[in-house]
């Protein structure tokens, strides 16, 4: 099961209204290297991972949706004061005719979340590739956001998540050498 | 709603969230390396040190997590913000 804690992970500040750097945001709350994308990701392959990475993908994923919440935080907080117009001039015009102030799971432009974004192959190492190459991504999508972006109280929680996809990359690729050495032990009569 | 919350919300909170950052560290480090006693020992010590720092938060703001003692009889807290969005 999981518990709620009524706090963020890290703290988001906004410094102004802005519903674009929100719009550009959306590609990581409901795009294919999100934060949701990431939490099913793992929190699904873990069921038939090797028990010595259950563990990590267990804790990763639970981290993954911390994140999605930083990032909903970020987006509610830069479009709870715009008006329709500002909306419609961010480009968000479409997305305010179906969902009004509502978040919703899309990317940047506009297309809504699919499973499709996210694998389970069932094989550890493709699946732990898979998870490595969805953080590179992921920091990668944070590191565009940064350019594009001129909030610095913002941009502050955005180089955290960043930061976070690094970490969370590195512990993958330790767990690709721990399957690793486990299979190469096996071979061994 | 965030107008009417006092600093020290604001100081109490960050000082949960770096304590439960090294905890959330310290996790994924541990899952990888398990046998680190040292690692382990400084995760007990945070652990402490954060379950201290949310009994003085909820006895002054509130229940910050499920299963926290509900300290006003009369009104359930928990249902009430602000929520993290609203900080």
């Amino acid at each position: 099961m999981w518990s709620y804690e009524k706090k963020l992970q890290y703290p988001v500040k906004v410094s102004t209204c802005n519903p674009t750097l929100a719009k550009y945001l959306t590609e990581q709350y409901g795009g294919a290297d999100g934060e949701l994308a990431a939490a099913l990701r793992y929190l699904n392959q873990r069921y038939t991972i090797p028990e010595k990475v259950i563990g990590l993908l267990t804790d990763i994923g639970t981290e993954e949706f911390a994140h999605l919440e930083m990032i909903a935080t970020m987006i509610y907080k830069l479009t709870k004061d715009a008006t329709p117009q500002q909306l419609r001039d961010a480009g968000l015009g479409e997305h305010y005719v179906a969902h009004d102030s509502a978040l919703f799971y899309n990317n940047a432009a506009g297309v809504p979340f699919t499973a499709s974004y996210i694998q389970a192959k069932g094989d550890p190492i493709a699946d732990l590739y898979e998870d490595i190459a969805a953080e590179e991504k992921a920091r990668a999508t944070y590191q565009w956001i940064i350019d594009m972006s001129d909030d610095p109280d913002l941009n502050d929680s955005l180089r955290f998540l960043r930061e976070r996809e690094i970490i969370h990359s590195q512990r993958f690729r330790e767990a690709v050498e721990i399957l690793k050495e486990e299979r190469d032990r096996k071979k061994i009569f | 709603m965030n107008k009417t919350l006092p600093q020290e919300y604001y100081k109490q909170l960050e000082e949960i969230q770096v304590a439960d950052f090294v905890l959330i560290e310290l996790t994924l480090y541990l899952d990888t390396h398990p046998t680190d006693t040292q690692a382990i020992e400084q995760y007990n010590q945070f652990a402490h040190y954060s379950k201290q720092l949310k009994e003085k938060f909820e006895s002054a703001f509130g229940p910050l997590q499920q299963g926290s003692l509900n300290r006003t009889p009369e009104f359930w807290a928990w249902k009430s913000g602000p929520w993290p969005w609203q900080v």
